[in-house]
């Protein structure tokens, strides 16, 4: 159990690749962390780091409140799962989840003690003895997981760990994962480029892009208050729509819709963000009103996916899956004002 | 389905041809049938013809006629003090040269895998011993060990570590053992670097990654990881090289063809002696041929020491 601290930390791979730039984050103990973007943005780099597998560029990286700089790996005490999960092919699945151990010198009785706990747990009691290649996918992900949890270390690192399992594998096991996080009552420090990964597992969700990092926040502030346009985008499914408009004091105007800010901005330009979800199927009276002229519609049973044009700008709606609907079809939906986002143009940070 | 109707509707004079292409078995040893006249001209017919000249009693230019295993009574012609000087010989050769080669193949293929400059260019050099045409380069190590000019001794006298004249390192037999040894040694640890290398290199590197969180030392990552993922290539090289080994011929018959007093006497100088300088080509048949059981028994051994651990 442990808390890690990322102090202005900076990764240069060479003068002009620097995968992670100034990174400062604070993870506290037993807490699950996501870190999430778009491959390449560092995140795999930033653990790293930690794990002690690069060295750091500039800044410092604490756990708890020790500075872990110089520190090798193996005196750091944090597990990883890889996301290729890097199973030693040559051992059985017992010898790979004590390998840990065995590296430490753990007596037999220990090793063989803690191994068949982590076996039950994660259901590979029957399996002690076969080798990876032997192993479903699945399988192997869970020998990956039990080889961490075995040695108990203070934080598990694990790298985008449910990539390669398919889709409904990858659901169970997302859950799995959190009962696991409840029941150890570790530190969790959890990289994947999936934004609904990152929203049903984190306590906290740190958004990165360009090996910046955007924000830091629980799921439902990053979902509900966004910083940047990025952020807003990159969270949430599908993606939310952003209509550039001209302001006049609390007046804005896009090509094809007019409504009245909550506030006046103070600003003359500016691009709304609405998210697909936040559309209103009953227009009353002082709602501000769209007309959506369908191109496109994708019925989903649970939801309805409208794509279509308002003037001149592209939006998407979701909406009820009984409303009918045929393309070409113009449809009134109101805008849910409380929800509604508004960025600065050049900047593209949120002004509310 | 296709390749049926395809069948029947041809003209009947081109249809037998069609089943033959079509029947995988048939089809299957037609093209063998090259490769295995290549091999039986090339290595069935030698094999064989060997085995007949060594149960007669042919010499150079006589086929002679058939004496049974005479030929193999070693003690028949008084030599089977050397047979057997020969046969320890050839295993102590093979065994030593075989232990430093792997040991300091291993090494090398660490140091080539590590990044430094010229790496490429160094990795290349590391051939050397293995292009340079072997009359030259045995040429060049009897040169190196000549009793009055050798360039070793001169290198260890002037450095003090022996002293003046230094060791006669061909003349004497112990010495002269070790002599055929590092030259065998020089030659063949390339090919166990560089297969080492290859080998190393595609060992994924997530699993030291893997060890290294894992708490693995540098040298728990070399026997836990390196030593087993090598296990396959280690087999092969071991094979191949124990095999040309136990039946170098080239560097110990430059070298010293066996002297002094037959105390670097191998199988394959002997074979070569009795049966081309010697004349009894029948008794140099035979003596190559022990080398085939022994050499069976040697790689039996070094399969089972390299079994697949279950
Ligand atoms: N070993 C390396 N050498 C050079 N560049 C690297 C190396 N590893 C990663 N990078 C670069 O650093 C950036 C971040 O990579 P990474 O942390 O793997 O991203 P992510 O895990 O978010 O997909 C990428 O642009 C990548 O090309
Ligand atoms: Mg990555």
């Amino acid at each position: 159990m442990a808390s890690v601290t990322y102090e202005h930390v900076t990764k240069k791979f060479s003068a002009d690749t620097t995968a992670v730039d100034d990174l400062s984050l604070s993870i506290k103990d037993t807490e699950f962390m996501v870190l999430v973007g778009p491959s390449g943005c560092g995140k795999s780099t930033a653990l790293r780091m930690l794990a002690g597998l690069e060295d750091i560029t500039a800044g410092q990286i604490k756990i708890d409140d020790q500075v872990v700089n110089e520190m090798p790996p193996r005196d750091r005490d944090v597990a990883m799962v890889f996301q290729s999960y890097a199973l030693y092919p040559h051992m059985t699945v017992f010898d790979n989840m004590a390998f840990g151990l065995k590296m430490r010198g753990s007596s037999r009785t220990e090793m063989d003690s803690r191994v068949k706990e982590a076996a039950r747990i994660l259901r590979l009691d029957q399996l002690l003895a076969r080798k990876p290649r032997q192993l479903s996918g699945g399988q192997r992900q869970r020998v990956a997981l039990g080889r961490a949890i075995v040695r108990q270390p203070r934080a598990f690192l694990l790298d985008e760990p449910l990539s390669n399992l398919d889709a409904m594998l990858r659901v169970q096991t997302r859950i799995e994962l959190q009962k696991m996080h409840q029941r150890l009552g570790t530190t969790f420090i959890y990289v994947t480029h999936d934004q609904v990964e990152a929203m049903t597992m984190g306590d906290r969700i740190a958004v990165m892009k360009d090996g910046v990092l955007q924000q830091v926040a629980p799921p439902r502030e990053i979902y509900d208050e966004p910083v940047n346009m990025y952020v807003a985008g990159f969270i949430g499914s599908p993606r939310m729509n952003f209509l550039p408009v001209t302001i006049t004091d609390h007046q804005a105007k896009a090509s094809g819709l007019e409504l009245k800010l909550p506030k006046a901005p103070g600003v003359a330009r500016g691009i709304l963000g609405i998210r697909p979800e936040h559309f209103l199927p009953n227009v009353s009276a002082d709602d501000a009103v769209i007309d959506l002229k369908v191109e496109v519609l994708e019925v989903l049973g649970a939801d309805q996916y409208l794509y279509g044009k308002v003037g001149s700008d592209e939006l998407i709606a979701r909406v009820d899956p009984q409303l009918k609907v045929s393309v070409d079809d113009h449809v009134r939906l109101g805008i849910n004002m409380r929800r509604l986002h508004l960025f600065d143009p050049e900047t593209e940070q949120a002004v509310f | 389905m296709g390749t049926a109707i395809k069948a029947d509707a041809v003209a009947p004079w081109h249809r037998r041809r069609v089943r033959i292409y079509d029947r995988e078995a048939p089809l299957g040893y037609l093209l063998l049938v090259p490769t295995l006249l290549i091999l039986g001209i090339f290595l069935l017919y030698p094999f064989l013809f060997g085995i007949w000249l060594s149960i007669t009693d042919s010499e150079l230019g006589n086929l002679g006629n058939f004496i049974g295993l005479g030929n193999y009574r070693f003690e028949w012609r008084n030599t089977d003090g050397v047979f057997y000087t020969a046969v320890a010989n050839t295993f102590l050769y093979t065994g030593v040269t075989t232990v430093f080669k792997l040991a300091l193949g291993l090494v090398m293929a660490l140091l080539l895998n590590q990044a430094f400059p010229f790496r490429r260019f160094v990795r290349a050099a590391l051939l050397l011993p293995y292009i340079i045409p072997t009359v030259l380069s045995y040429e060049a190590w009897r040169w190196m060990f000549d009793p009055t000019f050798s360039v070793i001794n001169w290198l260890l006298v002037n450095t003090h570590l022996v002293a003046y004249p230094g060791p006669n390192w061909l003349g004497v037999p112990a010495n002269a053992m070790a002599a055929l040894m590092i030259v065998n040694v020089w030659r063949g640890t390339p090919f166990y670097a560089i297969a080492f290398l290859a080998g190393i290199q595609v060992i994924p590197l997530d699993l030291y990654e893997a060890a290294r969180v894992d708490g693995a030392t540098r040298w728990q990552q070399f026997t836990n990881i390196t030593l087993p993922m090598l296990r396959p290539v280690l087999l092969v090289v071991l094979l191949l090289s124990t095999i040309l080994t136990f039946a170098d011929f080239q560097g110990p018959f430059v070298l010293t063809n066996g002297a002094p007093y037959n105390s670097t006497q191998l199988l394959s100088i002997w074979a070569y002696q009795w049966g081309i300088p010697g004349g009894a080509i029948g008794l140099g048949a035979a003596i190559s041929l022990v080398l085939f059981p022994l050499l069976t028994l040697v790689v039996a051994g070094v399969l089972f020491m390299l079994r697949r651990p279950e």
